[in-house]
């Protein structure tokens, strides 16, 4: 038989160009939008909260601060309001709140909290239980937004529980003694956790709470009848 | 798989003992997966001894380094065999087997009996590094590395010596980003978002790019040995899958940038790629059936014998096929819309998910990879399957595929009570926990995990005595 000539739709050099090509595409494209990513997650500092610039991972400055989490008009989801907002869901950074008695943590006494909560976290294997920014495990509950709970706001049930009159100070103590407050059948075991590694884990959980997820979790502790109703059965 | 050895090339030796090691990872990836099961059910079973969150690393570190293991001994038992010579350095190449596996030996260890440690920098170099997949500390991250920069020194050498394959050429560029992706994992940050960023890179291109290649480049060698495909034809579908592949799966990435803190431009970027994935996955099943139907019809035509030269390994071949189209490709799809998956992420979804996919895309190809080995091994002609072999299979499948459905049923009722009723907060997640469909669910994943764990034990036997089957007696 003669040499047939063959269509470029089966011919393997074509193909082996083609990925490469595709390959090399994909790649640039996913560098480049990494390199946008990187600056728009790198985190912010006390002199962005100073002009109000809203950071999508804010300085560790903001334990300082008021945080609340809600509907934004422009986006049309909820984002964190760090010092209270404007009536329209941005935040003023103005409104201050204790945290551990204090709202004057220093630039850097605050990364040193972040950094060892931050650490605790790890080192403690949280997300092998827990999710954090949703990712984990799925044995206990999510994190991400862990320090706007109404469980341990004032009248809580968690804060209630530890005898505590603040919310980072009930925290603090549940993670020291997960194992005297079971809220449910499957509880927290005793990883050791230090009062100061406690206090670090506290702060890395309010300052997660302050990332702007895009609005996840949809509603976070809004929705009161629902607890109702479901508890009721 | 000891005993007397045909192997030709002292490489599928080496390649025998990665899947050895496997194996017995395999086995420690289901006794845990069921420990963690069973607490779920119970929570006091191991409380404070062997905690859920020790079970659970353990499940899923365990099944990524068997996995790790099986593909590099597919590569070895592979490589002579496509390049014509012995693996170049094979002495090196089996030391580097030992060290590799005392390091995985010591982590283990260490994860079993030590498990936590202060907040501290120390505890991430030696004890755990504590971010899911990657809890391996630091050193032995680094100890990964060499050990595997001299995999591919070994396979790259053997490959520059020896005949060039289409399948060579895809397998060491595939090695070279999986290698260097790992190093994405290795650092520490105070900030999550950032930490979530580059640790997608490792899981996300590692699972859904890189490694989807290799499990191409391997079903195109399999199809060539057991069912006698032709090479130009199965290369040619091989460039098409890596283009699809890589054309889909490296911005799929943006699929899990929609709420770690990174921009909104990843909802568009994330939904539109991660929703082409499935498409190569369908290729992949439509290849595997066409070339065994094609290689049939032309061996009915000449009169010849159609029964593949291994049986088993087909069977688990066309599993893999179904499989990772189904687990990967359409379970993926369920949730990878951003309108979606704002209430199904971080929910047992993703653990049906996860169940699925990564027994249809890789244990099933790797299973195959192990019959091959052992008919390389005793120098079988045609391997058939046993019953053993035919209960391994069913169980297996059937016990994952039950356990997806159980967890798909669970992530449901999560989905919709603890997220859209209830707003996602501490009490929403125990409420929806305690809800009947939850714990019927929880009960019917153990149950099927059970069943996975006997067809598993199946497999153990008929990989230890399928040589032995009379009909396999030439």
């Amino acid at each position: 038989m003669a040499e047939k000539k063959v269509s470029v739709w089966s011919d393997n050099r074509f193909w082996q160009r083609s990925a490469t090509w595709v390959t090399g595409f994909a790649s640039l494209l996913l560098i480049w939008l990494t390199f946008d990513t990187m600056g728009q997650i790198t985190m912010g500092n006390q002199k962005d909260i100073n002009n109000h610039i809203t950071k999508r991972v804010p300085s560790a400055t903001v334990i300082n601060y008021k945080v609340e989490y809600k509907m934004n008009q422009r986006r049309g989801h909820e984002v964190p309001v760090i010092g209270g907002d404007d009536g329209k869901g941005d935040s003023l950074f103005k409104v201050k709140e204790n945290f551990f008695g204090r709202d004057n943590y220093s630039q850097k006494e605050a990364d040193a909290l972040l950094h060892l909560g931050k650490l605790a976290s790890q080192a403690k294997n949280c997300m092998d239980c827990h999710t954090l920014l949703g990712n984990g495990a799925y044995y206990a509950p999510d994190l991400t937004k862990a320090w706007l709970d109404p469980a341990w706001q004032k009248g809580g049930t968690m804060q209630a529980m530890t005898g505590k009159s603040t919310k980072e100070e009930a925290m603090a103590e549940f993670l020291q003694n997960p194992g005297k407050y079971p809220t449910h059948a499957r509880m927290m075991p005793n990883l050791g956790i230090t009062q100061k590694e406690a206090v670090g884990l506290v702060a890395f959980l309010k300052h997660m709470a302050t990332i702007d997820t895009n609005g996840f979790p949809r509603g976070f502790g809004k929705i009161k009848e629902g607890v109702v109703y479901a508890r009721s059965k | 798989m000891q005993g007397q050895s045909n192997f030709k090339y002292e490489g599928q030796k080496l390649a025998s003992w990665y899947f050895t090691v496997a194996m017995i990872l395999f086995g420690a990836q289901l006794l845990l997966g069921l420990v963690a099961a069973i607490q779920f059910i119970y929570p006091s079973f191991l409380y404070g001894i062997l905690d859920f969150s020790i079970a659970r690393m353990i499940h899923i570190n365990a099944l990524v380094v068997w996995m790790v293991y099986a593909m590099i001994g597919a590569v070895y038992y592979l490589l002579p065999d496509e390049t014509g010579i012995e693996v170049v350095g094979i002495g090196i190449a089996k030391l580097l087997f030992w060290i590799l596996t005392l390091a995985v030996t010591v982590v283990v260890l260490v994860f079993i009996f030590i498990q936590v440690g202060a907040a501290d920098i120390k505890t991430i170099w030696f004890i755990t590094e504590g971010r899911e997949y990657l809890e391996a500390p630091r050193w032995a991250d680094i100890g990964i590395v060499v050990v595997v920069l001299g995999f591919l020194a070994n396979t790259f050498l053997t490959a520059i010596k020896g005949r060039r394959t289409g399948i060579m050429t895809v397998i060491l560029s595939d090695m070279i980003a999986l290698a260097g992706l790992y190093l994405a994992g290795m650092f520490f940050t105070d900030n999550i978002s950032m930490d979530q960023y580059w640790w997608w890179w490792v899981i996300h291109l590692w699972v859904e790019a890189t490694w989807e290649v290799m499990v191409g480049a391997l079903a195109a060698y399999a199809l060539i040995r057991v069912v006698g495909a032709n090479r130009k034809v199965v290369e040619m579908w091989l460039w098409i899958e890596v283009a699809m592949l890589f054309g889909s799966g490296i911005l799929g990435l943006g699929h899990h940038y929609f709420w770690i803190g990174t921009p909104e431009y990843w909802w568009e970027i994330g939904a539109l790629f991660s929703a082409l994935e499935p498409l190569p996955l369908v290729g992949m099943f439509v290849h595997v059936l066409y070339d065994w139907g094609k290689e049939n019809g032309f061996k009915e035509k000449a009169g010849e014998d159609t029964s593949s030269n291994n049986t088993p390994a087909l069977l688990w071949l066309v599993s893999n096929g179904f499989g990772n189209f189904l687990g990967a490709g359409v379970w993926g799809f369920f949730h990878t819309l951003p309108q979606v998956n704002i209430y199904t992420h971080g929910t047992q979804f993703t653990a049906a998910h996860g169940h699925l996919a990564f027994f249809g895309a890789y244990a099933t190809i790797l299973i195959a990879m192990f019959y091959m080995a052992v008919q390389g091994k005793y120098g079988i002609k045609k391997l058939r399957a046993t019953f053993a072999s035919k209960m391994a299979i069913f169980l297996i499948t059937f016990g994952v595929v039950g356990m997806g459905v159980a967890l798909t049923i669970a992530g449901y009722e999560q989905v919709l009570i603890a997220r859209a009723q209830l707003g996602a907060t501490w009490d929403a997640f125990f409420i929806a926990q305690n809800q009947t469909w939850m714990a019927q669910a929880m009960d019917w994943r153990l149950i099927m995990g059970v069943v996975t764990t006997v067809g598993f034990f199946y497999l153990v036997k008929d990989l230890l005595s399928i040589s032995k089957n009379p009909k396999n007696v030439y």
